[in-house]
């Protein structure tokens, strides 16, 4: 169990992190997002006991990190940010450093090791200088680490940074076979990773919580759910299409991206996504119009995030149109810019 | 295994996976070769003693141990490294000590090797071989002492090369301040019992008694305390520039 209590962090006259509270219990895997600079590293330090909060009270398992650091560090396994490790070893050597300082003796310490060297992956690169591996490796060598002394609690500031797609998968499957017995918290850019491994999600801005809950939860709050999406086969007139859209009972405001060349109808009442799935075929079927796509929008988490987490120039263009571009939200799918 | 001896085993050993050790005593040696048989004059002096050596020691450590230092806590913190170390279940005070340890064992293997002169001298002579014990003694606890100054300087910066120029001048200051070159500085304006402190504090006195097969408990409590004061500080400012 992680507890955070009315948590402060102040560098100077900047605050980080700001009367910051919240509980993760054992089985539990939390996503941690907010934008760069949110507060989330820094969180993640004062959790790890890196950092020293100026106010507030963290307590991990048993134990208060500020009164018994060394005991509650010990049922924590960390990846920092960027996975930082000894360049001039190997990941062997440094994977038997870190299982005798994390207190392994006997066969357990080779056990330990041959157990995270096959579940994250590291085989080939064993016997290189940790210097010469490449971010991907380093990465997955910095998530052997963390979890080599198999820890109550496991932290992990961007595990999926620098993987590619295939490594990605691997080490979320690897974060949700480890859930059962740990408390796991996941920092992450990549929204898509919140849905795929987090049993729930707190987005954090400028150091305080602007939302949190399940992360269908939160996808449904963003404004494209319960909005349908229709593309053309062929060129349609433009306006005139809005214009039928906008006259069916239920739709709010509808917009063209005239990169996907999708129109978007966003429903006046949120609560009315199935009927205005029905009514937008009927629509069609009454016009004869030649679609070849319609789909019923689930919500986007991108969507959401950038709703409330204002200060970046996207979320004000947001707040003031009331509705995005679609085209935005194409590549911010793609996860990695946000 | 205490936690102490796995940082500093594994600080020892990174010291000989890179060229670092191996350039270092390398130069090392040639230095005190060149200090002792062409400055000291070990020949012409026909005298069966090491002071040729111990004399111009200090001033090798002078230049060489702030190269050893610079990197002791600013790679860590250059790398990030430094927050792998202090989240893992160990004590600042195991940590600063297990580090300080290494490159004091490092140093004392340097200086260990320069027994060839010591076997020539037993060759060619009969040496007081208490005295040239007694100077490497002294040797070895006062290289303790410029690197505990250096750790502390290591981790006040992330550059190395900072950390290698300001331990290099603070080193100086105190390997010279019983000397009027530093206390020409104080003595005109400030209390007689600062100037009196501050020549106090040198490194230079503490020594040379030492290498002249003196041991004054004065001497070791000097260095001692010297070692704890500095690693005290480095913990101190470790701790509150971590973040940064």
């Amino acid at each position: 169990m992680i507890s955070l209590k009315n948590v402060t962090k102040m560098f100077g006259n900047f605050t980080a992190v700001n009367n910051l509270s919240f509980t993760v219990e054992s089985g539990e895997i939390l996503g941690f997002l907010g934008p760069n600079g949110a507060g989330k590293s820094t969180t993640m330090k004062m959790i790890t006991g890196f950092l020293t909060p100026n106010d507030g009270q963290i307590t991990i398992g048993d134990y208060d990190i500020i009164e018994a650091p060394v005991q509650a560090k010990s049922i924590i396994g960390y990846l920092p940010e960027g996975a930082p490790a000894y360049g001039d070893m190997t990941p062997e050597e440094f994977l038997k450093f870190i299982a005798k300082v994390r207190g392994l003796t006997g066969e357990k310490v080779q056990e330990r090791i041959n157990a995270v060297i096959k579940q994250t992956h590291i085989q080939d690169v064993l016997f290189k200088p940790i210097d010469t591996l490449s971010k991907g490796y380093k990465r997955r060598v910095g998530l052997a680490q963390a979890i080599l002394h198999d820890p109550k609690i496991l932290i992990l500031d961007e595990p999926t940074d620098g993987l590619d797609p295939n490594q990605k998968h691997e080490v979320r499957k690897l974060i949700k076979t480890m859930a059962h017995d740990k408390t796991i918290i996941v920092s992450t850019h990549i929204l898509e990773e919140v849905s795929a491994v987090c049993s729930r999600a707190i987005i954090i801005d400028k150091g305080s919580i602007v939302a949190f809950g399940k992360p269908h939860e939160l996808e449904e709050r963003s404004q494209y759910f319960g909005s349908v999406t229709i593309s053309f086969a062929e060129d349609a007139d433009c306006s005139k299409v809005i214009d039928k859209l906008e006259q069916i009972d239920g739709i709010g405001t509808v917009e063209f991206d005239d990169i996907t060349e999708r129109f978007t109808a966003f429903p006046a009442d949120k609560y009315k996504g199935i009927d205005l799935f029905k009514k937008v075929s009927a629509l069609i079927e009454y016009e004869n119009w030649d679609v070849k796509e319609i789909h019923l929008e689930r919500g986007r988490f991108d969507n959401f995030f950038r709703s409330v987490t204002a200060g970046d120039l996207d979320s004000e263009e947001l707040n003031n149109n009331k509705t995005p571009k679609v085209a935005e939200t194409e590549t911010a799918d793609k996860g990695e810019e946000l | 295994m205490n936690m102490t001896s796995i940082i500093f085993s594994r600080e020892f050993k990174s010291y000989f996976t890179t060229p670092v050790a191996y350039v270092f005593i390398f130069i090392f040696l040639v230095l005190t070769g060149v200090c002792t048989f062409y400055f000291g004059q070990f020949y012409e002096n026909e005298v069966a003693s090491l002071q040729a050596l111990f004399a111009y020691l200090p001033w090798l450590f002078l230049l060489l141990i702030p190269a050893i230092t610079m990197r002791l806590w600013s790679e860590e913190r250059k790398t990030g490294t430094i927050e792998l170390l202090l989240t893992l279940p160990i004590s600042m005070q195991q940590a600063v000590l297990g580090k300080f340890l290494a490159a004091w064992a490092f140093t004392t293997v340097a200086i260990i090797l320069t027994f060839p002169i010591w076997i020539i001298v037993n060759i060619l002579g009969n040496p007081d071989n208490g005295v040239i014990i007694c100077g490497y003694f002294g040797s070895i606890l006062s290289a303790g002492g410029l690197i505990a100054v250096g750790s502390c300087i290591s981790a006040a910066t992330k550059n190395q090369v900072i950390a290698f120029i300001i331990a290099f001048a603070i080193n100086f200051l105190l390997l010279l301040a019983g000397y009027p070159m530093v206390l020409d500085a104080f003595s005109g304006w400030a209390p007689e019992l600062l100037v009196d402190a501050i020549s106090s504090l040198s490194f230079l006195a503490h020594f040379d008694s030492m290498s002249k097969g003196v041991i004054d408990l004065r001497d070791i409590i000097y260095f001692v305390s010297m070692i704890i004061i500095w690693l005290y500080a480095s913990a101190i400012i470790i701790d509150s520039k971590k973040a940064s």
